[in-house]
């Protein structure tokens, strides 16, 4: 891939042609603010924090940073009054959609919002549709139990015909990655219950420490996936492997 | 939907997954609606993740889960329609059928939907039976072709 030059708040800046812009500014040291970004997945562009402006004077122009590709001579502005304003409704927009979410309050305060006075009629949703849970069900576990359902006021994610999921294997992975805790999991020592898809798998027991570890289900999934594994290799928890 | 059927429809469209909506249209022509096990069918035959026709089919208006009535009546809720009188018209068709926006009758005869522009609305208000447009709609002329439905119907 050849090598591109651009400039970053007035600093010059080498990078990867076709490379993401976020993740040429966060190489470079700039700081921009995300909710729907992972590493892990492919860039979304769904919570709209990460606007920049691109371009100079009268044309310059506001693009989510995460799902613009470099290119050579880009002039690149993280740090504006425009931007600040643009994040700001954001933030005010995701504060009425998720009032009670002590994320959403936290940033909304952060770009100097009065929580208490909202501007927007406020819901009381927990979830602020980044897609991180259904992108990593589908892009790095693979078994795409989940997915969104509706559209606009009704989007949700959730498993197919809002019904207990069938194919979540409990891996917790959504759990993890969700960025204002939405999906919650309770973990006993038999089972373990993804509450959000209503989805509970009983727990395998490790033979050496008798702790369980991982969800029974999840163990043939991986055993399915993954053809070389020995037959007792998941009889024992990582820890005492 | 039989296997048969949906077959011909898969096939027609090659059996490639990115003519799901084609495919779903297909469908809802055939049935008037989305019959969950032809959506597991098809889940299936094109290794689609359910979950993800399960998103196509609630994303868009179009297409509809609950089974639908023989005869489908749209009224416009657009502005223009609006201002017209469409808003008299469905409580009329209301009270006639006995049945809500987005409702079916029992006798699943008929479904009462609404849409929100049609696109036409030089011939406001309008109704569109079962993909028919009628213009400039009256409660007189609904009442005209509710009774030609009905006498269809027996």
């Amino acid at each position: 891939m050849a090598k591109v030059h651009l400039t970053i708040d007035g600093k010059t800046v080498e990078a990867e042609e076709g490379a993401m812009l976020l993740q040429v500014a966060r190489d470079a040291g700039v700081e921009i603010p995300t909710l729907c970004h992972n590493d892990e997945v492919k860039p979304y562009g769904a919570c709209r924090m990460c606007m920049v402006e691109v371009g100079d004077g009268p044309r310059k122009k506001l693009v989510t940073s995460c799902t613009y590709p470099v290119k050579d001579g880009l002039s690149v502005t993280t740090q504006s009054e425009r931007i600040q304003r643009n994040r700001k409704m954001i933030a005010e927009l995701l504060l009425a959609r998720c009032y009670k979410v002590p994320e959403v309050r936290e940033m909304a305060e952060a770009y100097g919002i009065d929580v208490d006075k909202p501007r927007f009629q406020v819901r009381e949703d927990t979830c602020i549709l980044c897609g991180l849970c259904v992108r990593v069900c589908d892009e790095v576990v693979g078994v795409h139990a989940i997915g969104f359902a509706g559209r606009g006021p009704d989007r949700v994610p959730t498993p197919p015909f809002k019904e207990p999921s069938q194919l979540c294997i409990a891996c917790g992975a959504c759990v993890y990655v969700c960025p204002v805790d939405a999906i919650k999991m309770v973990q006993t020592p038999e089972s373990r219950t993804i509450k959000r898809w209503q989805r509970t798998l009983p727990m395998k027991v490790c033979k050496v420490c008798g702790e369980p570890f991982m969800p029974e289900y999840q163990i043939e999934y991986f055993k399915k996936r993954a053809k070389n594994i020995p037959d007792d290799f998941f009889e024992v928890c990582p820890n005492c492997r | 939907m039989s296997p048969e059927k949906l077959d011909a429809i898969l096939d027609r469209y090659d059996r490639n997954p990115a003519q799901l909506i084609p495919i779903l249209q297909d469908v809802q022509a055939e049935e008037n609606y989305l019959p969950r096990e032809t959506l597991e069918a098809i889940s299936e035959k094109l290794d689609v993740p359910l979950v993800r026709i399960y998103a196509v089919a609630t994303f868009y208006k179009a297409f509809s889960l609950k089974p639908r009535g023989k005869h489908i009546i749209q009224v416009c809720m657009g502005t223009a329609c609006h201002v017209r009188g469409g808003a008299r018209i469905l409580d009329k068709m209301m009270r006639d059928l006995n049945v809500g926006p987005g409702e079916t009758t029992k006798d699943m005869a008929f479904t009462l939907e609404t849409v929100n522009c049609l696109g036409a609305c030089a011939l406001g208000p309008i109704v569109v039976v079962d993909g028919e447009y009628h213009g400039q709609m009256n409660p007189p002329k609904w009442d005209k072709i509710y009774k030609t439905l009905k006498k269809a119907e027996g």
